[in-house]
């Protein structure tokens, strides 16, 4: 089988004075060390960690109570994301009140949010009057453009105590997949803590 | 009755080349080996499809684990005597009395997640044997106990006038006012930028991220 052949076995003349020298076999048997190579390769793939971590950077503002410093956002071109438990995420548009809270409160799940966060996005872009200032601070940038489209566009993330650091994470990592530009991880309101927790009993959701 | 007299053919393939490449898959594996530092508390991370690698250099390391207890560890590369500061620090600012033995200890644990009155204890231990002792976690969910504040309030001011990385490795199923009680510890030491340890994941093809890093992929193949 696996073996070294060190070419022994041919091509000496015999003369005269020529002593038969004794034939060794110089064939090594490699299966042990084949199969200990092969052992080893095994070991290595099963702890080889290929995946290096990455980072998701996070960057939050400043606390403050100071009106100028705080974010303005538009309420058409706001989006609110509350998370709840059992991967359960809830959102409305723009501002909720007492009469319209049960029509724009609505329910869904992470994969659907996709959907919602890229309809939002393309109405807001949709309704986009030209900003001149914007467009010349993004040309200097050497970024698209186009991104002045979305100015308006802000997402609202409120997850409430029994939200899952997994599901913080995929909803920001959400932002990064469809390209929001502007969003804030908020303190949730009683209120909708509260809209959160009747939708779930409503839904039996544990 | 004369026997038919099969050809002798040598059974004896040569093997060389398999082994060869055998031998070159081996020394690939050995190389491309990272091995996992060894973790008292495992913590799967979620997913993202951010592609930045993780600074690892000056760095501060929370971990929360599932059962949302927050652990503190200082990473320096360049300088290890920087976490014997941080112990240091710690250990003068709140009077807990810490021996070099102990500071000492600190920098070759892996993990730290004691609430202070318990620190002095744990520390004694040596930090092979530290793995064995369940740990309490930081207390942060208080504000007013928030042991945290003061880990990374020692933590600024031994790499003060250097760039401190900040990174928070969160598991899956810890909930998220745990987090939230970190985000505002690091706020209260004016730190608002922080890197979340994800696990790599693909963007899905269609969606805009994907589309937008292939355009700029595009343009800098053009250049």
């Amino acid at each position: 089988m696996a073996s070294l052949d060190s070419g022994d076995g041919g091509g000496h003349k015999k003369g005269p004075g020529v002593k038969k020298a004794k034939k060794h076999n110089t064939r090594v048997d490699m299966t042990p060390m084949v199969d200990l190579a092969f052992l080893l390769i095994t070991f290595f793939i099963f702890t080889a960690s290929m995946n290096t971590p990455t980072t998701l950077d996070l960057n939050m503002p400043k606390d403050t109570d100071n009106k100028d410093q705080k974010t303005k956002t538009k309420e058409s071109g706001s989006l609110t994301v509350l998370l709840g438990k059992g991967d359960q995420v809830y959102y409305y548009e723009g501002q909720l009140d007492q009469e319209t809270a049960s029509e724009k409160f609505k329910q869904t799940t992470h994969k659907g949010i996709r959907d919602v966060i890229i309809k939002k996005k393309r109405e807001v872009e949709a309704n986009y009057v030209q900003d001149v200032e914007c467009e010349q601070k993004k040309a200097a940038d050497n970024k698209p453009i186009a991104d002045c489209r979305q100015k308006d566009f802000f997402v609202i993330i409120k997850p409430n105590d029994e939200a899952s650091y997994k599901n913080v994470v995929d909803i920001l990592d959400e932002m990064t997949i469809n390209r929001v530009e502007r969003y804030a991880l908020v303190k949730i309101a009683d209120t909708e803590n509260e809209m959160v927790k009747v939708t779930e009993a409503a839904n039996g959701i544990k | 009755m004369p026997r038919v007299s099969l050809p002798k053919k040598n059974t004896d393939t040569d093997m060389t080349p398999f082994v060869d490449i055998g031998f070159l898959i081996l020394s690939f594996f050995i190389m491309a080996t990272k091995f996992k530092t060894p973790e008292p508390v495992p913590i799967t991370t979620p997913n993202s499809v951010n592609a930045d690698k993780l600074p690892d250099d000056n760095a501060v390391l929370i971990s929360i684990d599932k059962d949302n207890k927050v652990y503190f560890s200082v990473i320096p590369k360049s300088d290890a005597t920087k976490a014997d500061a941080v112990a240091n620090d710690v250990s003068t600012v709140r009077e807990l009395n810490l021996d070099d033995k102990d500071k000492q200890n600190f920098r070759n644990s892996p993990m730290v997640g004691m609430p202070f009155n318990k620190l002095k204890g744990f520390l004694a231990v040596s930090p092979d044997k530290q793995k064995d002792i369940v740990q309490d976690g930081i207390p942060v969910l208080d504000s007013a106990t928030n042991e945290l504040v003061y880990w990374i309030g020692a933590a600024q001011r031994v790499f003060a006038g250097e760039k401190l990385v900040v990174m928070i490795k969160g598991d899956n199923d810890s909930h998220y006012p745990t987090f939230k009680a970190v985000i505002d510890a690091l706020k209260r030491n004016e730190i608002f930028k922080y890197n979340l340890v994800t696990m790599p994941e693909e963007a899905p093809g269609t969606s805009e991220i994907a589309v937008y890093r292939r355009e700029i992929e595009k343009l800098q193949g053009k250049k």
